[in-house]
């Protein structure tokens, strides 16, 4: 199996693998994706230690395994993501009031726009793989031209959804990607203790699928395997394994430092993602420290205002009734009306 | 030992293995992590990686795993590491070790005591507070036990793990850390099947389990109500004489559960005095449980989980009937 890496840890390039039609500003805007996932993640860590999130999986280090291959993706392709592609939505588009009202704790960050074309996170682990492989399912039967791209983590992979998914995809050749992001960890389980098999990408091999590794903190390689993929997506299923590193904390209701050591996230630091495509641009000369502060200023920007926008927003109680269904049942109805009737949601009891 | 629900879990868990080798531990980040609410804290350390072990991210596998071993002499303890991710092993669950016994007339039998966080209002995650108590009664062959105190989680750990037959232990997160109890240092059994008379009284009978019971005596408490508060804590099977005594006695009964109201424990319990109990009746019974839809998102879940205010009110209209 191929095990893919076109930009090596100094920033160099491997010139035989460089993927055809991508140019330097397209390897900048990845760049300033990468910085805005970083900031954005940074961001609502801060808001959760401060009570103004709920529990969060930060996305630290996995940069360019998300936006190299949401960068891939065609205007059309549609993404499944799992919990943890923050980059991913940003990249497409998803306005980041959003992402953090579903990180606040509201339904209304899964209102997500046409144009992002995807579906919202989803908390069980690999159960999203059998939609993304369903939704593959009917762009073959509409005849379109729309490949899937579908998010799951080196743990996911243990899950029989994920196994099912494969084997469907390949008995009907859908037109599905799936993204294995490998960040060596699923909450205190290492990869190695996950499964036996050598790599994740070869579980493709079972299901007649093809199959590939890419070192996932390499954000052309990640491109370029993915922009195959996809232009081979009319022709059957592909799996890629990202290698990447989960750089932080599972959530920020875990402490990893109950079963992981220091040295071993250390060892993963020189390979950074976003250091990789800033050596690579800097010697291109098209990164300098100025372009660099601009840029996090107005990123920080960005993100301020978003934050200002979903903090003003007010949730309104009679939303978990009225979504349901597609009408309100008469058993419903009287449940919202003594909740409103009799002023529950005020509080509590007194004495 | 003053203890916290977490600890005397823990501590149910140590006895038993202490007292049998077939006890053996199974599931996600249980062993090195000591499992995401620490239940299995320091297990790992005493028994080995032979008795705690580390499995892959897969609960059908977890599930059909332990009913395997349960099978073949062991007495597993599996846990899921949420409520909702056990419906990935629905299959296992409700297929197999609810049948089993039955299907093989006895020659068969499934000795394992699942273990899963259950309920809300701790702020998580989607699908990380679910009550599903009432999915695993209705197969029938399942024990679910929902304790509401670390006395009781402990007994009852004990006591399912002396067992011959899957049990369904559901522990609710919320009350894991919430207060702490003086309890023994032994071992003790706590029946399955035996609700718990927490509040004697006559005016009426609140009957209820798991994250509610505090609420329930709160509102007791605080309007100096002469009521019987019982709680359930073996959701299955139901201890029906203690739910028909105390009706008759009273007349009046409340049912308060978090799970939805909708097809839940509460509508079996009140079936249950109807069919047995309505003439002693003297108003009509009433529910109070979560909206009849999945648990919502955790900026809404205060707009969904029964409060004290939302009891209270239940009571007026029961006394008031
Ligand atoms: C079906 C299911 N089981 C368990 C969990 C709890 N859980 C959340 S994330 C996770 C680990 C996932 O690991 P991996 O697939 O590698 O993704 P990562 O978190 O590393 O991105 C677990 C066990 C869950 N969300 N869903
Ligand atoms: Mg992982």
């Amino acid at each position: 199996m191929d095990n893919i890496q076109v930009l090596d840890e100094n920033g160099s390039v491997d010139a035989s693998l460089f993927p055809e039609g991508l140019d330097d500003g397209k390897i900048l805007e990845m760049y300033r994706y990468m910085s805005l996932a970083r900031a954005l993640d940074n961001k609502i860590l801060s808001l959760q230690r401060q009570g103004r999130a709920v529990t969060y999986g930060p996305m630290l280090g996995e940069e360019a395994t998300q936006i190299g291959s949401a960068m891939a993706m065609r205007e059309n392709d549609i993404f499944v993501p799992n919990f943890r592609q923050h980059g991913v939505f940003l990249l497409r588009g998803m306005p980041i009031e959003l992402i953090l009202l579903y990180w606040k704790g509201y339904e209304e960050g899964c209102m997500i726009p046409e144009k992002v074309r995807g579906f919202p996170y989803i908390v069980p682990v690999a159960s999203q793989m059998p939609h993304a492989m369903g939704i593959a399912f009917a762009q073959k039967y509409k005849k379109s031209d729309v490949a899937v791209i579908g998010y799951v983590g080196d743990g996911g992979t243990s899950e029989g959804d994920f196994y099912e998914t494969l084997n469907f995809a390949g008995a009907f050749k859908l037109p599905l990607v799936t993204i294995i992001e490998n960040n060596q960890w699923a909450i205190s389980m290492p990869r190695a203790r996950q499964s036996a098999a050598e790599t994740l990408a070869q579980k493709g091999i079972a299901a007649g699928i093809k199959c590939v590794q890419v070192d996932g903190n390499d954000v052309i390689g990640v491109y370029k395997v993915v922009k195959e993929a996809i232009a081979n997506a009319k022709d059957g299923p592909t799996v890629i394994e990202c290698v990447t590193y989960r750089m932080s904390m599972h959530t920020t209701a875990d402490d990893p430092t109950k079963y992981r050591s220091q040295a071993e996230v250390d060892a993963w630091k020189p390979r950074d993602p976003i250091d990789r495509a800033r050596r690579y641009l800097s010697g291109k000369a098209l990164w300098s420290p100025d372009f660099e502060a601009k840029m996090q200023e107005e990123q920080a920007k960005v993100i301020d205002e978003a934050v200002a926008k979903a903090e003003a927003w007010k949730p309104d109680p009679k939303s978990i009734f009225e979504h349901v269904y597609s009408y309100m049942p008469e058993v419903l109805k009287e449940e919202y009306d003594e909740a409103v009737a009799n002023d529950f949601w005020q509080g509590e009891v007194s004495s | 030992m003053k203890v916290n629900m977490v600890s005397a879990i823990n501590s149910a868990l140590n006895l038993t293995m202490q007292e049998s080798e077939d006890v053996v531990l199974l599931g996600e980040d249980i062993a090195r992590d000591g499992g995401v609410f620490r239940v299995t804290e320091g297990l790992l350390n005493k028994y080995g990686e032979r008795r705690v072990i580390d499995t892959p991210l897969a609960e059908s596998g977890i599930l059909g795993a332990g009913i395997g071993m349960a099978m073949a002499g062991l007495h597993p303890v599996p846990e899921i590491q949420f409520a909702g991710f056990m419906f990935m092993g629905f299959g296992q669950l409700i297929n197999h070790a609810a049948r089993y016994r039955s299907r093989t007339r006895s020659t068969y039998k499934v000795p394992m005591v699942v273990r899963t966080p259950i309920s809300g209002g701790v702020r998580t995650l989607e699908h990380h507070s679910d009550s599903p108590e009432a999915f695993y009664s209705h197969v029938g062959g399942l024990h679910v036990v929902v304790p509401s105190n670390p006395y009781d989680a402990k007994g009852m750990m004990i006591k399912s793990l002396h067992m011959q037959d899957p049990v369904v232990f559901l522990e609710p997160t919320k009350l894991y850390r919430l207060f702490k109890q003086e309890i023994p240092d032994e071992m003790y059994e706590v029946e399955l099947g035996k609700a718990n008379l927490v509040k004697e009284g006559t005016d009426l009978s609140i009957i209820t389990y798991g994250t509610m019971v505090n609420q329930v005596t709160t509102v007791v408490e605080k309007r100096n109500l002469n009521a019987d508060v019982l709680d359930l804590r073996t959701i299955n099977p139901l201890d029906e004489s203690a739910i028909i005594q105390s009706a008759k006695k009273t007349g009046k009964v409340l049912i308060v559960h978090e799970a939805p109201l909708g097809f839940g424990i509460g509508a079996e319990v009140a079936a249950r005095i109807a069919e047995k109990a309505i003439f002693n009746l003297s108003a009509p019974i009433i529910r109070v449980g979560s909206d009849s839809f999945p648990y919502p998102f955790p900026g809404y879940e205060n707009y969904y989980i029964p409060n004290t205010l939302k009891i209270s009110k239940a009571i007026d209209r029961l006394l008031g009937a």
